[in-house]
């Protein structure tokens, strides 16, 4: 794999920030769009713009067309079993939302339980703690280890009776884990209690397969995937989907609208309000023909040689601690110098034009179970290179010696 | 000196620095120069809020000057809270007040300025100016 060949495929990669080659080690944030994205993008306001469905003039059915056609391809992407499981969304963010306040409302009750682990996002989080409030049900936690590892033995213990439903991240933004999904899946449905992977971590690294997996709801995030900002998915068992009410209420999601009463659409059409975010569904399959023209085989080998490459020379410099030591970690790595605050050495990596991410990731229960304030995050992408990482360790250990006098 | 006055031998003392090096340097240095709050005050009431690093600001006021102290977790910030201080305590609250913020893009200082950026100098300069507008009210 040519990776100077991916990388002239990303046009921002070529920004000079401070004068220097703009290193960006943000990708669990944000990736960077390939031309043929941005150039969807131009291309489908430029001429295909109009509003989809229910249009009887051929832009709108073109536009209609290929924006369901998007649909058929994620579900081919993560191999859903039909496309109509495939509900596009705002983002992972607002799929789980979706999921809570929903499925929430249909089958979470009094009393209920439901099961997340400490490693979650604030978005995995604060869904489930407002649905649980308002239906007075209690939000357990499954705990870490100190290397950041999901401790799976306490599942069984932790699935109740009780329990309505598992939330868990495929892959923790703030440290890097890959969860034992198909596993906790499995564990959760001999128990008879559905899953939902928040998996908005995992899509650009890891080839996702819901149908292997199993698993009830798959969430992720186009920006994330080279996508344009916007747009997400929400993946979900038809089984659910059909039982759990409309989450918002508007045009698309309805068959018949009287004042007294209103029949829903069928899905996914039932979850999709208002006019959906057409113009990037289509960078969003402009996105998942780069991933597969790269193939997830060679991102997962060139991501994995950059994390291991990135541990081995922060344990060369001696000073700097990893948080987060899972033996199976994906796209991130978060770490501290010694003694020095998160925000000062991202700060004075910006300077030396290194991006990265410094603070608590949008994780704080993370934060708190290590007893720091944060971290400082380099996340990787499929264009990054070990010179990239050596120029980042170069400019450490000038910040290092700024700050640790 | 006034806060005017300061100011200009903060942007001058600046413009020296033809790297940005230098200047954060500088400003790690100026870090060390911070007049410390008491331990006793570094609680939530006098925590600032909107900066990733934990910083707290206390004021008195004394013979009618504003004395500021304060402290941060992190050297950066303490540098640019040092600089806040420099240039507004010991002055009346209503020179605070009315003081022209137009240094801060001088020192080059404006990309922090976003009341959205993490370390919060917009929250910092904000606090300052509460803390004059009370005393000048309690009077």
């Amino acid at each position: 794999m040519d990776i100077s060949n991916i990388r002239a495929q990303f046009p921002i990669l070529t920004k000079k920030i401070y004068g220097h080659d703009l290193v960006y080690f943000d990708n669990a944030a944000t990736t960077q769009k390939p031309q043929q994205v941005i150039d969807e993008l131009v291309k489908y306001y430029t001429e295909e713009n109009s509003n989809i469905h229910r249009g009887v003039h051929f832009l709108s059915q073109y536009a209609t067309e290929k924006y369901e056609k998007c649909r058929t391809k994620v579900a081919s992407f993560i191999n859903a079993p039909q496309p109509e499981t495939v509900i596009f969304t705002r983002g992972t963010t607002e799929s789980i939302n979706l999921v809570a306040e929903s499925f929430g409302q249909a089958f979470i009750n009094e009393g209920d339980e439901v099961l997340i682990s400490a490693l979650e996002h604030h978005s995995n989080i604060v869904p489930w703690q407002m649905i649980c409030e308002r239906k007075h049900a209690v939000l357990k936690v499954i705990p870490i280890d100190k290397n950041g590892d999901i401790n799976i033995e306490m599942l069984p213990e932790l699935i109740t009776s009780k329990t309505k439903i598992v939330a868990i991240a495929h892959v923790s933004n703030a440290l890097g884990t890959v969860c034992p999904v198909k596993e906790i899946i499995k564990l959760a449905h001999e128990k008879n209690v559905p899953v939902l992977v928040d998996g908005a971590q995992a899509i650009s690294h890891i080839k996702v397969d819901v149908t292997d997996l199993d698993c009830d709801f798959y969430c992720f995030s186009g920006h994330k995937m080279y996508a344009p900002m916007g747009i997400g998915v929400l993946y979900g068992k038809k089984s659910w989907l059909d039982a759990m009410p409309p989450y918002q209420g508007g045009g698309e999601m309805i068959q018949h609208v009287t004042f007294e009463k209103t029949t829903y659409n069928v899905l996914p059409f039932k979850f999709e309000a208002g006019t959906p975010n057409v113009g990037d569904a289509m960078g969003l399959f402009k996105a998942m023909e780069f991933m597969e023209s790269v193939g997830y085989e060679d991102i997962a080998a060139h991501e994995s040689r950059l994390l291991d490459y990135c541990a081995e020379r922060f344990n060369d410099l001696g000073y700097v601690s990893i948080i987060g030591t899972s033996a199976h970690k994906a796209g991130a790595i978060s770490f501290l110098l010694k003694g020095i605050h998160p925000y000062d050495t991202g700060i004075l990596l910006d300077k030396f034009s290194v991006a990265v991410r410094t603070g608590h990731h949008c994780a704080e229960p993370v934060m708190q179970f290590y007893g720091i304030p944060g971290t400082v995050r380099a996340s990787f992408a499929i264009y990054n290179t070990l010179e990239e990482i050596d120029y980042m360790i170069a400019s450490l250990q000038k910040v290092y010696s700024m700050l640790s006098i | 000196m006034g806060i005017k006055e300061k100011t200009r031998q903060l942007v001058e003392e600046f413009d020296y620095f033809d790297d940005w090096m230098d200047k954060y340097n500088y400003i790690i240095d100026l870090g060390k120069t911070l007049p410390l709050i008491d331990e006793k005050y570094k609680t939530p009431e006098y925590t600032i809020s909107g900066c990733q690093s934990q910083v707290w600001l206390h004021a008195e006021l004394v013979d009618g000057k504003v004395i500021f102290t304060a402290d941060s977790d992190a050297i950066i910030t303490k540098g640019i809270i040092a600089l806040l201080i420099r240039v507004f305590s010991d002055e009346t609250p209503d020179e605070i007040l009315k003081a022209d913020m137009g240094f801060i893009d001088a020192l080059g200082l404006k990309e922090y300025l976003s009341p959205t950026r993490s370390n919060g100098l917009f929250s910092m300069i904000k606090q300052m100016e509460m803390y004059a507008y009370a005393f000048r009210e309690k009077r």
